[in-house]
Formats: C-alpha cells, sequence, structure tokens
C-alpha cells in the first residue's frame, strides 16, 4: 500500500483524486454508487451569486469519445447552496470545493466572499474558463490582465485555498497560469473544456442551443496532457490535471507530466464507480513499479 | 438506491426490421415502478461514448428478469441489436421517477411507435390493483404493432395505424375511443404525438402524465444536460421526469 497523500499549498489531500465541477453534481448523485470519503476531494457544481437558469434545451451532442455540453452554469445561486446544499454535505470527510463563477468581477468577489464563510469548505475552484456564458467566464480567462483582475481581486477576499481553473481556449495557457499564480492563485487546474461544434445534417441546424459548446471526454486528454506537462514546467504552484481522464492509466500519465493532482469528469456519467477504480489503480501502479508514494512520480517527464 | 449491475443477456428478439426485446437476468434486480428507466453502457461500439437510456417495458421480480423494448436507431442501439445470449450488459438502474398508478378510476394508456415500450410494466401494475387499463396503440404500419398478446393480457387495447393496415386509421388523437370517457391519461411516444395527446386531456380536462426521452448524459441528474422547461424552470428529465404532469410543462396545448 502506497502512500498516496498529497498536499498542494496547503489543501491536504489524502489522495490525488478529485472530481471535476460540472460532472459531480454535489456528491450526493454518486453516493448509492461510492463512498464520498474516499476521494481525495470534489468539485461541486459552478456557483454564481445569482439563481442560473442555464441555457435552452439541447445543452448536449456525443461526439466520438468525448461529448459537447452546453449548459451554461446553471445553478440555484450562491445563498441557496449555502442555506440548503451546504448543510447536507458539510460533515463529508473529503475535501469539498466550490466552483465559483461570475459574470462580473464584483460577482466573483461577492461569491466567494460568502463560501470563505464556509467551515468545511477548505477552497475554491475560481471558474475563468466556462466557454458557455455570454458575459464573464471564459472571458476571464483568455487574457492575462482580465486574468490577473479577476485573481486579485478574488484573492483579497478569500482566505482559504484558491485554485484557478484555466481554459485550453488560449494562445498561451502558460501566459495566464503565470498571471495567475502573480495574482495570488495558490493552484491552477486545467484544462476546462475546449470550444466545439456540431451540426445535424438532417435538420440543417446546430445540435446544441448555443450552437458552440465544450468539449470533454477522451478526446481532449492528449491536449490537456500537453498543456499540464507545459504549465507544470513554468508555475511553481501546484498544478491540477484534468481532461478525459477515464483510468489509473490516464491519471498517471498526468502524475508524470507534472500535475500534483488530477480531476475526473466526464468518465463519471459512463461509469460513476470510475473515481475509486483510478485511487485502487494508482495505488496499484506505485506499488507494482517500487514506489513508495505517489508524490515521486510527480513530474518525472 | 441505484445499482450498477451485470446483466446477463438471456434473450434478443428480433421484433421486426429494427426494434429488438433484450430479456436480461440478474440476481440483484431490484425493484422498479412503471415508467423507470436504466442507463446501459455500450461496449463494442467505438462511435458510442456515453450510456443509452432506455425506459423499463417490464419486470418479473420473481426471475430476476427485465425486459428492454428497444428501437434500433443509431450506432449504439445497433449493436445492443447483436448482442448474444450469455453476453453481460452493463446497467444502472433504477432511475428517475414514475408515473402515479391512481387508486380508482378509468386509466388510458397512449403509446406511439417505441412509446409502448413503458406501457407494458404500467398496464400490468394497473391491473394487478384492480384497475381496467385501456391501452391506446398508436404506429406507422402493421409490421410495427408489438407485443399484442402481451398487452392483451393486460388490458383492453386498441389500435391505430397511419395506412389503416392495422385497427383504425389516422393517429392516436383520432381514435374512437376517445369519445369515451377517461380519468387519467399516460403517454409516450413522439413528442409531436404526446403533445396532441396533451392537447386533448387538456381539452377534456383529464389528468395527463407524460413520459420526457430528452438526451442525456449521466442519468442521475449530476449534468444538467437533459433539462425541460417547466413552469418551475429547468429541471432534469433524467431524476425529476422522465414522467411529468403536462400542467407543469411550458407547452403550449
Amino acid at each position: 500500500m502506497a502512500d498516496l497523500s498529497i498536499n498542494i499549498n496547503g489543501l491536504a489531500l489524502k489522495n490525488p483524486v478529485l472530481t471535476a465541477s460540472g460532472t459531480f453534481g454535489y456528491g450526493t448523485e454518486f453516493q448509492d454508487f461510492i463512498d464520498l470519503e474516499r476521494l481525495g476531494g470534489f468539485i461541486v457544481k459552478g456557483t454564481t451569486l445569482k439563481h442560473r437558469e442555464g441555457n435552452p434545451y439541447p445543452r448536449m451532442a456525443e461526439t466520438p469519445s468525448g461529448m459537447l455540453n452546453a449548459v451554461g452554469l446553471q445553478n440555484k445561486g450562491v445563498d441557496y447552496f449555502i442555506e440548503h446544499i451546504y448543510p447536507t454535505i458539510k460533515d463529508i470527510k473529503s475535501n469539498i470545493l466550490v466552483n465559483v463563477s461570475g459574470s462580473t468581477v464584483s460577482d466573483y468577489v461577492a461569491t466567494a466572499e460568502k463560501i470563505n464563510e464556509l467551515e468545511n469548505i477548505p477552497g475554491i475552484e475560481l471558474n475563468i474558463s466556462c466557454p458557455n456564458v455570454k458575459e464573464g467566464g471564459m472571458a476571464f480567462g483568455t487574457s492575462c490582465a482580465s486574468a490577473s483582475e479577476v485573481v486579485n481581486e478574488v484573492r483579497k477576499v478569500y482566505k482559504k485555498h484558491l485554485m484557478v481553473k484555466l481554459s485550453p481556449n488560449v494562445t498561451s495557457i502558460q501566459e495566464i497560469a503565470l498571471a495567475a499564480e502573480g495574482s495570488g492563485a495558490d493552484s491552477v487546474s486545467l484544462i476546462n473544456t475546449l470550444m466545439g461544434m456540431a451540426i445535424n445534417t438532417k435538420t440543417r441546424k446546430p445540435v446544441l442551443s448555443t450552437i458552440t459548446g465544450g468539449l470533454s471526454g477522451p478526446c481532449v486528454k492528449p491536449v490537456a496532457l500537453r498543456m499540464v506537462w507545459q504549465v507544470a514546467k513554468v508555475v511553481k504552484i501546484p498544478v491540477v490535471g484534468l481532461g478525459g481522464i477515464c483510468s489509473a492509466t490516464d491519471a498517471i500519465e498526468f502524475l508524470l507530466a507534472g500535475a500534483s493532482a488530477v480531476q475526473i469528469g466526464t468518465a463519471n456519467f459512463i461509469d460513476p464507480m470510475v473515481t475509486v477504480k483510478v485511487i485502487d489503480g494508482i495505488n496499484d501502479y506505485l506499488d507494482q513499479n517500487g514506489f513508495t508514494c505517489v508524490r515521486d512520480i510527480i513530474g518525472l517527464i | 438506491m441505484k445499482k450498477i449491475i451485470d446483466f446477463t443477456v438471456k434473450e434478443n428478439k428480433r421484433l421486426n426490421d429494427d426494434t429488438i426485446l433484450l430479456v436480461l437476468y440478474s440476481s440483484e434486480l431490484p425493484e422498479i415502478k412503471p415508467g423507470q428507466f436504466v442507463n446501459v453502457r455500450v461496449d463494442h461500439s467505438p462511435s458510442t461514448f456515453l450510456r443509452r437510456p432506455i425506459s423499463v417495458h417490464d419486470v418479473d421480480v420473481e426471475n430476476g428478469l427485465l425486459y428492454l423494448f428497444i428501437k434500433i436507431v443509431g450506432c449504439g442501439t445497433s449493436t445492443l441489436g447483436e448482442i448474444e445470449p450469455g453476453q453481460k450488459l452493463n446497467i444502472i438502474l433504477p432511475l428517475g421517477n414514475n408515473f402515479t398508478i391512481p387508486s380508482s378510476g378509468r386509466p388510458l394508456l397512449i403509446g406511439g411507435g417505441c412509446g409502448v415500450a413503458p406501457m407494458l410494466h404500467l398496464s400490468r401494475e394497473m391491473k394487478a390493483r384492480g384497475l381496467s387499463p385501456v391501452v391506446l396503440i398508436g404506429t406507422r404500419t402493421d409490421k410495427d404493432i408489438l407485443r399484442k398478446e402481451e398487452f392483451e393480457k393486460y388490458a383492453s387495447v386498441y389500435y391505430t395505424t397511419e395506412d389503416g393496415s392495422f385497427g383504425e386509421k389516422g393517429y392516436v388523437t383520432q381514435h374512437s375511443i376517445l369519445n369515451e370517457s377517461f380519468d387519467h391519461i399516460f403517454c409516450c411516444g413522439p413528442e409531436v404525438m404526446m403533445r396532441a395527446v396533451a392537447g386533448y386531456a387538456n381539452s377534456k380536462n383529464i389528468e395527463c402524465e407524460v413520459s420526457l426521452e430528452n438526451t442525456m448524459a449521466c442519468g442521475i441528474g449530476a449534468c444538467l444536460c437533459c433539462v425541460t422547461d417547466t413552469k418551475e424552470g429547468h429541471k432534469c428529465v433524467c431524476t425529476e421526469g422522465p414522467i411529468f404532469n403536462i400542467k407543469d410543462l411550458k407547452w403550449q396545448i
């Protein structure tokens, strides 16, 4: 049994496996299938200052080895989360992070400030990379100046672990990562979805109501892995890798490329037990290859 | 409680050119209510990434059998069409809410095309509870009238075909049985048909539930992809449906 624990800049994880926001609900959706306390952590659904209905249906298109989504951050707002959802999950012994999104810098700040008060939420993941909202979201994550601004402002009010989720839809993800680091991020997570689209040739219309959406699943894994490797080389803060991870082998690739932890997203839809299988598989890999500790394989490439 | 179970295929019976009946066995078959669905992982189909949500056609609790009535549409269902007895199918179940079985009154169950699937389980359950369900099945032609004897075990069954090759000619909403009075309507089929039925139910002030089949990813309320617009905002078809009372939907009927 290898030591799977990892500390990412103050955030102590029992193992490096987290779940990706938007793919794991509030965790409770998966309680029938897995013991949530086995997870290194889970990142709950994107939360905004006010209630959002999200985009109209259809919001999803299956693609070869993946899917496009255009959910558009449907959620009931941070106050609803605090009053109705937080009490139901706060005693789960895992790291519960809240993914925070917004249309304006002040929205991000106000939301982060409220979540800062929640004792059992040790961190937030600042979503500056959602491709499915008209205002804000990815707009903040595609230039260094706007990324710096929003991270700086949130840093002033948010005292716990601040993870910043980066968009792959940029010219240089390294520069955005450095901007986030320079503005006070404790870690960066990457990648959010890649912008894509699908067309129905029978109706000659786009499949998604929003025309474009975010691509996820195994089809994005090589791109994600390359970006994690590039970012891990230039930043000093920990990198959390995600994008198409479906197996322990996939997760180990990200760790070797320099990720200190990983998130599992779309794979949860096909196998709700995938996360615990990945945790067990990482342990087996370490045992079989003579490593006593997961930290020994991070960034070997 | 939801489970992930590897079912064993007992039988894969082709009912017509593009419809199959899968009979699946598991010793762990959980309780399933009429209207609920299952999410089937399709192995060995490279272009099928997500599971396929399929409504439950019938269950045989005593013998651990699950019946799925599947129309072959794309690569995923084509692959299911080729599955052989003895092979395994990985299924998440039971999913979604269920039809509201009334305690009394005369229920009408309307199924269009492969929308007949959940109506067998529902009519069986209604009959077991002492109701006398009437089932109205609408298809394109007589070749699509399937599982007739099974339905006739539990219900009085009426038929329409678009070409008049069996039963009355036309659409379900044109069938003469609708001149009789009913207390509840349960409907599953193409959305255009369900909207027409909803319009009929609304005009006669009859309680009406419909089963929606929006495209889904997770089937357990995590991804929020399958939403339908209701008077209370977007609701997940997978967890807050698939059965909706037409009064809660925003359909213009």
